[in-house]
């Protein structure tokens, strides 16, 4: 097969377009702030954004100028408190960033939806609360089956989805341990896939364990070779989530300018994650490896000729 | 930044006697609500100061429960206190590590779940949650994270935990928006729409807060069972937005052990992020 492996430049260039409606996943681990990042450079306008927890990396992309609405379903600093680009833009009256709210249920169920060909998902969440009142998506549907009500969500099909993996091959047969969040859903809801991943391997490495395998190549279109372009969240086995970053994301983002320089610094003035690794410098990369090795067992699956 | 810290600058003088260490009234909220978790088999953890009081639980009164992370974890073993409830210390160890969708779906949504246990912004008489938005919606005055998974917690969980701090803007006649429902408008209305709809969840059995334990009473409504130690009815009324409902046999919250105070400031929150 073709390799479709890309730099990073080029695959936001060809793939990601304005107005395009861009899933970036990944719950904590694997979130691509390189893909961001590269976005933001790019200069993209009018976004929808769509993540189940916007993050940090919508947070600059926001800040940015890239986004006209959000899609999501929890918009914290998880442990240190809110995201202060995108609430300058969400509260009073200068609430001019569209917002569309779910549950985390329901994002996930909208990517199954998308991901399945399916026109809507139901779930039973959203009984006696203000959520359907604000998202008119989110309707009560009575079961065919004569027993009762539930919610339903309609599909989530992003234009492009972009996900972080340990590791792929040249394809794009990517492959992922740790938490595995809403990705492979939201990869196979989309009409575009990038996957970043810190190792690009041999078909046979794959091929070796395809359980760990959560989506073929066959839906995919770019595959980025970009080490550390999951920081400050975290790769499972690679480096550990830079939780002095989200700290200091805190003061930074409260203030306007600070955030602009701030972009500047850490996105505009840089070429790609390679300089951006280098400016975080090598002892701080080196404390975030994990303390020590924890391998899982062997399986092995056998040879049936 | 990892040396174990003393009391934090609302200490209260310890209830228990000379010799007993002394503590604050945020350490006392959340070993107050660890013990509430002994017996519990399955606990879906939420984002905040759940995370750090099922942490204690799981060190001290129910080392058997399975931990639950909405981010795809059950059966967690964390061997720190992470910042993030997904942080990687959740997935080394761990019984089960799946997709959200089957953790939402197969995990909480197939009835696995004991306990949920939740923060909140803005709570009622009748344990409904706000975590969404201070104000009206379309121009709020704080825009809060929203729901996460709470709302489906609330629902599907047999039973709601809640632990936040009282203030008279947390603890309120009506929240401003019901992100999670508790008891709705009363115990009779919310077992009628519950049976009718299928929820799993019986709603809400206690709020523990730094002033105090709630539990819910035969009409659906909070009712202080117990006070923890230093804390006065008058604190209790001056930080809440409705008369409070005061258990007849009101109790006093037995103080933090030596070995609780321990965890707390040595393995769980060594920095104070929880604690201060």
């Amino acid at each position: 097969m073709s390799s479709k492996v890309a730099t990073m430049r080029d695959a936001v260039a060809e793939l990601v377009r304005d107005g395009d409606t861009v899933a970036i996943e990944g719950f904590t681990h694997l979130i691509s702030f390189a893909a961001g990042h590269e976005i933001i450079r790019q200069r993209r306008r009018d976004l929808v954004l769509a993540r189940m927890t916007p993050d940090l990396i919508y947070d600059q992309m926001v800040a940015a100028g890239v986004a006209r609405r959000l899609v999501f379903s929890w918009l914290g600093n998880p442990g240190v408190g809110g995201l202060n680009a995108i609430r300058r833009v969400t509260e009073g009256a200068n609430a001019t960033l569209e917002l569309e709210e779910y549950s985390h249920f329901g994002m996930v169920a909208r990517y199954a939806a998308g991901a399945a060909n399916l026109p809507f998902m139901p779930l039973r969440s959203y009984f006696e609360t203000d959520l359907p009142k604000v998202n008119p998506r989110i309707r009560p549907i009575e079961s065919p089956y004569g027993d009762g009500v539930v919610y339903a969500v309609p599909p989530l099909r992003p234009d492009v989805t972009v996900i972080h993996a340990q590791r792929a091959d040249a394809s794009g047969n990517t492959q992922v341990w740790g938490l595995l969040g809403s990705q492979k859903e939201a990869a196979f809801a989309a009409e575009r896939v990038i996957v970043v991943v810190e190792e690009l391997v041999d078909e046979a490495v794959v091929r070796a364990d395809p359980n760990r395998t959560i989506i073929p190549g066959i839906i995919v279109d770019a595959v980025v070779v970009e080490p550390w372009g999951a920081h400050p969240s975290y790769v499972q086995g690679h480096y550990d989530r830079d939780n002095r970053f989200y700290r200091d994301w805190d003061p930074i983002s409260r203030d306007a300018a600070a955030t602009e320089a701030w972009l500047r610094d850490w996105v505009y003035d840089l070429d790609g994650r390679a300089a951006y690794a280098e400016k975080l410098g090598v002892e701080r990369l080196a404390a975030l490896r994990p303390s020590g090795p924890a391998p899982s067992g062997v399986v092995d699956y056998g040879e049936y000729r | 930044m990892a040396q174990p810290k003393g009391p934090a600058p609302d200490a209260v003088p310890a209830g228990a006697g000379a010799g007993a260490p002394a503590f604050s009234k945020s350490e006392m909220m959340i070993v107050a609500a660890a013990r509430e978790l002994a017996g519990q088999r399955v606990c879906f953890v939420g984002v905040g100061l759940p995370n750090i009081a099922v942490n204690l639980a799981k060190r001290t009164v129910a080392p058997e429960m399975e931990l639950v992370y909405e981010a795809g974890v059950f059966g967690a073993e964390p061997a720190r206190l992470p910042l993030s409830i997904g942080d990687p210390t959740i997935v080394t160890g761990a019984t089960a590590v799946v997709s959200m969708w089957e953790l939402f779906a197969y995990y909480l949504q197939g009835g696995l779940v004991d306990v949920g246990f939740l923060g909140a912004a803005q709570i009622d008489r009748f344990g409904n949650i706000n975590t969404t938005v201070i104000g009206d919606y379309a121009a709020p005055k704080t825009r809060l994270p929203g729901s996460g998974g709470a709302c489906e917690i609330a629902i599907n969980a047999r039973q709601i935990f809640v632990i936040m701090r009282q203030s008279a803007r947390s603890f309120v006649e009506r929240i401003d928006f019901r992100t999670s429902p508790g008891n709705l408008g009363g115990a009779a209305k919310a077992e009628r729409i519950r049976r009718e709809q299928g929820w799993l969840g019986r709603g809400p059995s206690v709020v523990v807060t730094d002033l105090g334990i709630w539990h819910f009473d035969e009409d659906g409504e909070m009712r202080l069972d117990a006070l923890h130690p230093g804390a006065t009815l008058e604190e209790v009324r001056a930080t809440i937005g409705w008369e409070p409902k005061v258990s007849p046999a009101l109790a006093v919250t037995p103080a933090p052990t030596a070995a609780e105070l321990r965890l707390i400031r040595e393995e769980l929150d060594p920095d104070g992020m929880y604690t201060k």
